[in-house]
């Protein structure tokens, strides 16, 4: 195998609890909440990262999404990545996974040359998991959901992967190049390197597509590219709950609290 | 626009894809067969389950006994394990085959591995963890909600153009089918050929342990933050309720509890008779995962901690002090019914 390359597919995203919903319009206001990386997209990195450290070669970040994501993409060059891509055009907003992972799979090719493309397992906002098996099959390449570890092998041009399962895990061995999205807490992600900030400001780093760069059809992308439509939002309702107030110490709290749940004990 | 591979003029029937282990369907498979049933009868359509493995025995019996008037399987020995290759071939032909309406599939590691695979192939839309489903009778479209944003917002999801419309569903979400073993369904085999290219990925290794599912508990204690780790009176609460232990994602990043049982928005929806949350917040990512509890008691030491305003009962207090008394009253009561 010639230099190990590493995409690794990155996601910024709102911060989930800094998101509100217009009551009237019933449309989601992200305007106020502050920004981060996917957190699983973190562990994907920091694989990557390690991977590089092991066997040499690169990792190049691509991103998707409006042209402010270049600041926190190039906080990845600080971390150790080699290459940013940024797919910025308003022809890919508002896509679903199906039109979300054919873009990015159409970057991919674009790049080239690559042994693994590595995604965080979901992203926060829209907690699909999808686009990573998506990539995948637009590739034609093995993919490794919910990865936990991967060892390459770069002779034989394979690695072993061990992925969650409900219930336990198994170890997968996989020819390259592989796709695989990997678990949240997989790792522990580095810091920032504020040596590399030079690396990290340099404008030759960062690449960025629009759709004319890409090889894909406008019909294949954004909304034309999208199975799915959003047919309304709303507040998640809880249940109404008694809300009694137990107190006078905790002894009499306990003895209260038994008198009110004992039931349940007869009914196991 | 991105085309499916037959459109809704050519699309019939509800199925559902089952997940299995040593010879018993996983819960969120039952779950999709009581779900498919009612969809099937809200579209005066039938409900077919996809039984895929080796030596599926009595599998397919059971799917008829919970709901399914016909079950297709694949049983072939290159399938016993899954596999993303193998599983999403035969499933594709089984799909352009019989060109179904709707195709659901538990929410589960390998459920959404293979979902988000087929989906790609079957150029279609696929709705991801769904904590409802219903039919849009005008339209004749299947409605799914997903929570989104940390469990605040609800969206409701179409597919209008393409087919089969796929979602994967959550598990625990929706009951148990009754059994009925004296229905009667159609189980029909459908051939498979193992493909030499599938050897791209082999298993090497496969270990699941008996694991605990929360989804079916039914009482829990769960910990948060407050707990500070300290887990011995949590346990022997846990122990003298039999209820299992669950909790907050801050409890299982800190490794209080296993990740398998964190409860919430990235973790499982419970619906226990009795949940205890013992120092826990109330953060809605958390709060969502015991909404379908019966009755939620919760223990806090800040009175306007959020999780009060989803408990039934309220205690603001200390949990290190008020958790041995209560230990102390059920272990007399349980000597006493002993």
């Amino acid at each position: 195998m010639s230099e190990l390359h590493t995409i690794v597919c990155m996601k910024v995203v709102p911060m989930p609890e800094e998101v509100r919903v217009n009551q009237e319009t019933m449309v989601l206001d992200r305007a106020n909440a502050r920004s981060i990386f996917n957190p699983p997209d973190m562990n994907a990195l920091e694989m990557a990262l390690k991977l590089k450290e092991q066997h040499g070669g690169s990792v190049s970040v691509l991103s998707m999404g409006p042209p402010f994501f270049e600041q926190y993409l190039r906080l990845t060059l600080c971390m150790g990545a080699d290459h940013v891509y940024l797919l910025s055009d308003r022809a890919f907003g508002a896509a679903d996974t199906l039109g979300t992972s054919r873009t990015l799979a159409a970057a991919i090719e674009k790049i080239g040359r690559y042994d693994l493309v590595l995604c965080g397992e979901e992203s926060s906002d829209g907690a699909t998991a999808q686009v990573p098996p998506g990539i995948a099959e637009w590739l034609d390449l093995p993919q490794v959901t919910y990865a936990l570890e991967a060892e390459l092998d770069p002779f034989n041009r394979r690695m072993r992967a061990k992925r969650e399962i409900k219930g336990g895990h198994e170890l997968l061995l996989v020819h390259l190049p592989a796709v695989a999205s990997v678990k949240m807490g997989a790792n522990e992600p580095r810091f920032l390197d504020w040596s590399l900030r030079p690396w990290g400001e340099r404008a030759d780093l960062v690449t960025v597509w629009a759709l004319a760069d890409l090889p894909v059809d406008l019909e294949e992308v954004g909304v034309a590219g999208s199975a799915t439509i959003v047919d309304g939002v709303r507040q998640s309702k809880s249940p109404e709950r008694r809300r009694e107030m137990i107190s006078g110490g905790a002894e009499a709290e306990a003895r209260e609290l038994f008198e009110r749940i004992k039931h349940y004990l007869r009914e196991q | 626009m991105t085309k499916s591979t037959y459109g809704p003029a050519d699309a019939r029937g509800i199925w559902v894809y089952l997940e299995h282990q040593e010879g018993q369907l996983e819960g969120v498979s039952l779950e999709l067969l009581r779900q498919g049933r009612e969809l099937a009868d809200a579209l005066q359509t039938s409900l077919t389950g996809l039984l895929l493995g080796y030596a599926l025995g009595e599998l397919p019996r059971l799917a008829v006994a919970c709901g399914a008037d016909v079950v297709l399987t694949a049983d072939h020995p290159a399938l016993q394990l899954y596999c993303t290759d193998a599983y999403t071939r035969a499933v594709t032909a089984m799909v352009q085959d019989g060109k179904p309406d709707v195709l659901l599939l538990g929410a589960t590691p390998n459920g959404r591995d293979l979902a988000g695979r087929l989906a790609v192939r079957l150029r279609t839309g696929l709705t991801a963890d769904c904590t409802g489903l219903s039919i849009d009778a005008a339209r004749r479209l299947l409605r799914g909600d997903v929570v989104g944003f940390g469990g605040g917002i609800v969206a409701t999801i179409l597919c209008p153009e393409h087919r089969p419309q796929m979602a994967t569903v959550r598990p625990g979400i929706f009951g148990q089918p009754e059994q009925h073993f004296d229905r009667q369904g159609d189980v029909r085999s459908f051939p498979v050929e193992p493909d030499p290219a599938d050897a791209r990925v082999r298993v090497l290794e496969r270990s699941v342990s008996e694991g605990v599912d929360l989804t079916r508990a039914g009482a829990i204690v769960a910990v948060g933050r407050g707990a500070r780790g300290d887990m011995a009176v949590l346990e022997r609460l846990a122990e003298l309720l039999h209820a299992e232990i669950g909790g907050t994602r801050v409890a299982a990043d800190f490794g209080w509890i296993e990740r398998e049982r964190q409860i919430g928005q990235t973790g499982v929806v419970t619906a226990p008779s009795l949940v205890i949350c013992c120092g826990i917040s109330g953060a809605i990512h958390f709060t969502v995962g015991v909404d379908k509890a019966e009755c939620v008691v919760a223990i806090n030491t800040d009175p306007d901690a959020p999780i009060f305003e989803h408990a039934d009962y309220c205690i603001v207090d200390d949990m290190f002090a008020v958790l041995p008394h209560l230990v102390e009253e059920l272990a007399k009561a349980g000597a006493l019914a002993g």
